[in-house]
């Protein structure tokens, strides 16, 4: 018998809701971004966040239900994103669920975000062979995980200081190019020359573990001392260095452990240079390489249903008294 | 104020050392500078010196990690926030009941700030790795170790020959 399961998400500035079929096939899909609302402050303010998910939980979890052309009382389970993230617009979710929950008589699940981070590239990708290396790259996280199978996860390594996503935004905001910065810094590489300043990859060579505050550190001294290098050509280096760093690294991880190809996961991975240089490097290296399409990259909800079919079928629901944890580790085996 | 001078990570972790010998319970940090100007550096050697042996990461997107050593430190984020009125939901308050709490850029809600606190504020020196970084106590918490802090700080300290004031 199918379970479908509704995923429902907010632990940043997107209010999702999405109906998943049996961990695999996306009924429904909606996302209701806050990124105009937040661009005007240079990034994600937190009381406005939570406020406008407040706003937004219900008539999206409407959507996602009717789309799917169906009740609440029919679902099999409501997943929701209860970390990390921010801790109001956690709770906003998380509550939502309980009480859809409890009306609807349906049981509920509290789903790890970094997790249905991993998950998104299975929704479009079922037959990902493991194991797999998996680059997480987000505003809040930067990961290197080998999947040895379902719900087997290695973390191998994590960022010392700034997460890469975090470095693009603050470098965007630093020379005044707005929010978010990693589509702004993206778009501005694309008419840039990546040779054209030296930014240094910090710890490129050694372990697992990354730090992007020296390279944000660099660029502010580099605009210190050259304040007319062009826009364009600052977004093209300071892209290529982390670019660099991530997939080197990445490389280095799928030859460590044997994996058969290497997953992008997280906002990040919406990068168009990242994606390049890590189709290039997996080419090279024999890999299969995995980029999930950008709406499965940055938040959304089907990822959360879609672990959650996963998650149901090997530890059971949750309770209704589920807590919102702002610092939810990446469960490690 | 008392004004010293970090030419490199060792020094900036030397300077953060010598805080920490200093802080009890229910101290507030209010650290201020622009990017890449030292602050989250300066908050791992802080931690560091108190016995967290926890990795201490950017809280930025979080708003605020919680690590425990031989005091508990609180480490806090106000970069996405919009001013003072927001602080209200950071819970400074209950905070401040527990451990050591340091902020960044806590210029954004200053005036939400209790008065009794140790400003520490960063700036860019000559060379890329320099720093000058300048210490405010503040209201009667501090009142009895300023001169202990002076003193402490004196391996960096220098003169301050102009420049803005903390």
């Amino acid at each position: 018998m199918s379970r479908r399961i509704l995923g429902i998400e907010t632990s940043c500035d997107e209010t999702a809701a999405a109906v998943v079929e049996d961990g695999q096939k996306v009924l429904s899909s909606v996302v209701s971004s806050q990124v105009e609302i937040h661009g005007r402050f240079g990034g994600v303010v937190p009381e406005v966040a939570s406020r406008a998910h407040v706003e937004a939980v219900l008539p999206v979890v409407g959507e996602a239900l009717a789309v799917a052309e169906m009740e609440g009382p029919d679902l099999d389970a409501i997943a929701v994103t209860h970390g990390p993230g921010l801790i109001g617009a956690l709770l906003v979710g998380v509550s939502a669920a309980k009480a859809l929950s409890l009306a609807w008589d349906v049981p509920l699940l509290g789903v790890n975000h970094l997790e249905a981070h991993l998950y998104a590239a299975f929704l479009e990708e079922p037959d990902l062979e493991m194991p797999l290396v998996v680059l997480l790259v987000s505003g809040g996280h930067t990961m290197l995980i080998v999947m040895d199978g379902h719900l087997q996860y290695r973390v191998l390594g994590s960022t010392l200081d700034d997460a890469a996503g975090e470095a693009f935004d603050k470098v965007a905001r630093h020379v005044g190019l707005g929010y978010p910065g990693g589509p702004i810094i993206d778009r501005l590489a694309a008419q840039g020359n990546r040779d054209a300043i030296r930014f240094p990859r910090a710890m490129m060579a050694d372990g697992w573990d990354f730090s992007f505050s020296g390279v944000k550190t660099s660029v502010v001294n580099h605009m210190r001392h050259h304040p007319d290098t062009p826009v364009e050509d600052l977004a093209a280096s300071f892209q290529e260095a982390v670019a660099d760093v991530l997939v080197t690294k990445a490389r280095r991880a799928a030859a460590e452990v044997g994996a058969r190809g290497i997953c992008l996961a997280g906002g990040v991975a919406a990068n168009s240079r990242l994606r390049e240089r890590l189709r290039e490097g997996c080419a090279a290296d024999g890999l299969r390489s995995f980029l999930p399409s950008r709406e499965m990259c940055t938040d959304n909800a089907a990822m959360v249903a879609a672990v959650a079919w996963h998650r149901l079928a090997a530890d059971g629901p949750s309770r209704l008294d589920l807590g919102a944890f702002p610092s939810l580790p990446m469960p490690d085996e | 104020m008392i004004s010293c001078e970090s030419t490199s990570v060792d020094d900036t972790a030397g300077i953060a050392a010598a805080v920490a010998e200093l802080v009890i319970d229910g101290d507030l940090l209010a650290l201020v500078g622009g990017l890449g100007a030292g602050k989250t550096a300066f908050a791992r050697e802080f931690a560091g010196a108190l016995g967290v042996t926890q990795r201490v990461t950017s809280p930025t997107f979080t708003l605020a990690n919680r690590y425990e050593g031989r005091l508990v430190v609180n480490h806090l984020d106000v970069y996405r926030m919009e001013g003072a009125g927001e602080s209200r939901d950071l819970g400074i308050d209950e905070l401040l009941d527990d451990g050591v709490t340091l902020i960044e850029w806590a210029d954004v809600i200053m005036a939400a700030l209790p008065e009794a606190r140790l400003d520490i504020s960063f700036g860019f020196g000559d060379g890329d790795d320099d720093r000058i970084i300048r210490l405010k106590p503040h209201g009667t918490a501090w009142e009895g170790r300023s001169v202990a802090l002076a003193d402490a700080l004196r391996r960096w300290s220098r003169v301050e020959s102009e420049g803005p004031p903390c």
